[in-house]
């Protein structure tokens, strides 16, 4: 009981120390909470910084690590970039070397070769010449045969002169007007005639036509109805020494004449000598002159209907058919179909490759194949390959 | 005929004949057409006006139309009224083409008679000869490959107006050469040189200069055809115009690159052509210049061969002995392409004393402008060159400024280098007129005097100066005698 009544006398202060106490430690705990606090939490700040820096020297690591791999590989490719430059470099200055010796040798041998320069011009010069002389080797030879063309002509005019001017010539009895007897010798002239021949009249030149029409008209008046010998009648009509040879057996007198001397002007003496008839053969010749038209009347109206029908005769003959071509079955409808040879006879096709011998060694006499003895023509694997480019078109 | 012709030399409106002609051309009897188309054929060759009357009057139509029809001496009449009309300008060519002539024509290349072949071919040629449209118009007929065909015929005449019409239808153009080529021209065109027919031969070098004068390509098929030597036979023919056109054909091939000029040397064409030149005079030789100058620009070496060709002397004698301008004009070009290479070109040019001569006609007043530009620019190359200095010192006195300073160059180039042309400079006066030359200071004629000048020891060089005898004077003036 004692307690209980201290107990209750102390009670109130029990309360009001148990108030006091509580309320004492009130702002200490307050203050005591808020310190923990801070100490709490400065000592996680603590903690959390330094995990944070522990971090941060973790990652700086991997970083490190995969920042020098990459490095190291991008140092690797600069290496090799360098080093590919580096030796190319290196080859391009030993290729320059190698091409400024090997140019400077090819331009001194052949380019600028002064020796070589030399050679040419030399033969330049010998071409040069030679030309030269064979050029003038053609002019003179040109030359020449222009004076020998003159020369020809020369002669052949003053042969023709002394022909038609024969009757100047001297006879026995008569001195010709070149040989006079007052000169010691005869005049060059005199000579010439009587080196020449006398000219008979000339015949017109005859166009030889082909077309039957004017011929058949003609056909009586032909020199084929003259007394014919055995000689035949020589080929070109303008021939007069040859036409008179021919026609002169028929006169019996000529013919002895002729036996003894040279023809020519001998013949015509005696046939002067013969008495006022002309020269038979002039009188023939007049006489049975054959028509010779003009170009125009030559020419036959219709030629060229002529022409046109000779054309298409030509083209008659390559013709393999005759038939027109008709083109549509119906006019065919009664006709019966002929087969083509080829394809009427009793015997079948032969095979194509059984023909020959390579593909068939039954046919073989000996069991071996031809052997080339000669070589394979090669011209033509040339074609093409030969000829220069221009011209052709792109 | 003629007289006819010169009486009725009135207007056509008064005479009222080519009416008369145009009816009697529809006549019944063939002569009577014949004479009449002939009559018309004469009235168009002898003038222009008649020509176009003729085509006024609608004749053309009716000729072609019967052309097709008729014989040949009608045939070759209707040709010759066609070549009389053409020839005159293209715009009566071109009529001849609008009425469908052309066609008709080619048709008369195919007939038979050689006569009507020959009319034929004249009058494709006198309308192509005119422009590039015209020709194109007469190849488009298909006359190319008959024209060929006509050259192989046996007749001269024909084969001569073949040619001059495949002449004329190549020179407009390329693509015309070229079909004239593909049409396989040129191979009968070469075997037919060695023809001995002036006419024809110079037809056929007209051709092949016309064909290969175009390109490259169709110069080297010409050369394929191995005209080369034949040729330069030709260069020797008795006649002008077959020389003329030998050198001209030589030229045109010549002038495309080094190779086909290296090709010709190689020939020997560079001495036939000298030769050419020698023996021609005016005109014909213009084209063996031409052919020198070309061959001699393309390389040093070309033009080496032909100074060994003794190719200078003959330049020059053509340069001092031709009286007209543009033959000169082209002999001066042909000496600068010549010397302009190396020293040795210039002094193989300098040599032979042209230098001179090309100094006159570039300072008369006389030559033509063209003459004039040509020698100046020829000057300028061989002096660029040239260290002859015996040809360079008559420069000294007489040339105009703008070339002294080129020629005071070249001896400061020079002098250096060589005491005895020094020496010689000296001896022949060369100094004394190089100190007389008035040069602005610090231009380039002065740079080259002064380098001259510091060639010699100083007194010569004042022993020289103008004006040195008065100084002395002066000094004699002025000066005291010592007194004894």
């Amino acid at each position: 009981m004692a307690t209980l009544a201290r107990l209750q006398a102390r009670s109130s202060t029990v309360g009001n120390q148990y108030y006091f106490r509580n309320s004492v430690v009130d702002p200490f705990r307050k203050k005591e909470n808020d310190a923990a606090v801070k100490i709490q939490s400065w000592f996680r700040g603590c903690q959390v910084r330094s995990y944070i820096r522990h971090l941060n020297r973790i990652v700086t690591i991997i970083q490190k690590w995969w920042r020098s791999f990459l490095g190291r590989k991008q140092y690797q490719l600069t290496v090799q970039v360098a080093y590919y430059t580096m030796m190319m470099n290196l080859y391009n200055a030993m290729a320059v070397r190698i091409q400024r010796r090997w140019r400077g040798y090819r331009v001194r041998k052949y380019l600028f070769n002064y020796y070589y320069l030399k050679e040419y011009l030399k033969v330049v010069s010998e071409t040069n010449d030679a030309i030269r002389k064979a050029l003038e080797e053609f002019a003179e030879m040109k030359e020449r045969e222009e004076k020998k063309a003159n020369l020809e002509r020369e002669e052949k005019k003053r042969d023709y002169q002394a022909r038609k001017m024969h009757y100047l010539l001297s006879t026995k009895q008569i001195p010709g007007i070149y040989n006079s007897p007052f000169r010691k010798e005869p005049d060059p002239w005199e000579l010439q005639l009587q080196k020449a021949k006398p000219l008979t009249h000339r015949r017109p030149k005859v166009k030889q036509k082909d077309s039957t029409s004017l011929t058949d008209w003609l056909a009586c008046t032909s020199t084929r109805s003259f007394p014919r010998s055995e000689i035949l009648p020589p080929i070109n009509r303008k021939q007069c020494q040859g036409w008179a040879q021919w026609l002169t057996p028929v006169i019996p007198a000529l013919w002895e004449a002729k036996a003894d001397r040279s023809q020519g002007q001998e013949i015509k003496t005696i046939l002067d000598n013969m008495g006022p008839f002309r020269d038979i053969t002039e009188v023939l010749e007049q006489r049975y002159r054959p028509l010779e038209p003009t170009l125009r009347v030559a020419e036959p109206i219709d030629e060229l209907k002529l022409a046109r029908e000779e054309l298409r005769r030509e083209e008659w003959l390559q013709n393999v058919n005759d038939n027109m071509f008709l083109p549509f079955s119906s006019y065919h409808k009664n006709e019966k179909y002929i087969p083509s040879m080829h394809l009427s006879s009793k015997y079948g096709p032969v095979s194509y490759k059984e023909q020959f011998r390579s593909e068939n060694p039954k046919k073989w006499i000996c069991d071996k194949d031809f052997q080339t003895v000669l070589p394979s023509f090669e011209l033509f694997s040339k074609y093409g390959k030969l000829y220069s480019k221009a011209g052709q078109i792109v | 005929m003629h007289s006819l012709t010169m009486d009725l030399w009135i207007p056509n409106g008064q005479a009222g004949v080519m009416s008369l002609l145009r009816t009697l051309l529809l006549d019944v009897v063939p002569t009577i057409q014949q004479t009449a188309a002939l009559a018309l054929g004469r009235l168009a060759n002898y003038n222009d006006d008649l020509a176009e009357a003729v085509v006024k009057c609608d004749i053309l139509p009716q000729l072609v139309y019967s052309l097709a029809e008729q014989n040949r001496f009608y045939k070759k009449a209707a040709a010759f009224v066609l070549r009389a009309v053409g020839k005159h300008s293209p715009q009566l060519a071109q009529a001849i083409v609008d009425c469908g002539a052309l066609d008709t024509l080619v048709i008369c290349l195919e007939d038979f008679d050689p006569g009507v072949k020959e009319a034929a071919a004249w009058a494709l040629r006198y309308i192509a000869r005119h422009n590039a449209e015209l020709s194109q118009a007469v190849v488009d007929a298909g006359a190319v490959p008959l024209l060929v065909l006509c050259i192989q015929e046996p007749e001269i005449a024909l084969k001569r107006i073949a040619a001059s019409a495949l002449s004329d239808i190549a020179k407009h153009s390329p693509e015309l050469a070229q079909t004239v080529v593909d049409a396989g021209a040129v191979a009968h065109l070469a075997q037919m040189i060695l023809n001995p027919d002036a006419k024809l031969k110079h037809q056929i070098l007209s051709a092949l200069s016309q064909v290969s004068k175009h390109s490259v390509d169709l110069a080297e098929m010409v050369v394929e055809a191995e005209i080369f030597p034949v040729v330069l036979t030709c260069l020797k023919d008795k006649d002008e115009y077959v020389k003329k056109n030998a050198s001209t054909l030589i030229r045109e091939i010549a002038k495309h690159t080094p190779e086909l000029s290296q090709l010709v040397v190689n020939a020997g064409g560079v001495a036939a052509v000298i030769d050419c030149i020698g023996s021609c005079k005016g005109n014909t030789r213009l084209p063996g210049i031409m052919m020198l100058g070309y061959v001699a620009a393309h390389s040093e070496n070309l033009a080496m061969a032909v100074i060994i060709s003794k190719g200078v002397p003959q330049l020059s004698v053509c340069l001092s002995e031709e009286p007209e301008d543009h033959i000169k004009a082209a002999a001066a070009w042909a000496l600068g392409q010549i010397g302009r290479h190396t020293p040795e070109h210039a002094r193989a040019v300098a040599v032979t004393n042209t230098l001179p001569v090309l100094l006159s006609l570039y300072m008369s007043t006389e030559s033509s402008e063209d003459l004039q530009v040509k020698s100046k620019k020829a000057i300028k190359n061989i002096l660029q060159k040239c260290t002859y200095l015996p040809a360079l010192e008559p420069f000294l006195y007489d040339a105009p400024p703008n070339i002294l300073k080129h020629v005071v160059g070249q001896f400061s180039k020079v002098l250096p280098h060589d005491s005895k042309a020094r020496r010689l400079f000296v001896t022949s006066g060369g100094l004394k007129k190089v100190q007389e030359i008035k040069a602005e200071p610090g231009s380039l004629l002065q740079e080259y005097i002064n380098s001259i000048n510091s060639c010699y020891p100083e007194e010569i060089v004042r022993y020289y100066s103008p004006g040195y005898s008065d100084t002395l004077l002066q000094r004699v003036d002025s000066y005291q005698p010592l007194n004894n």
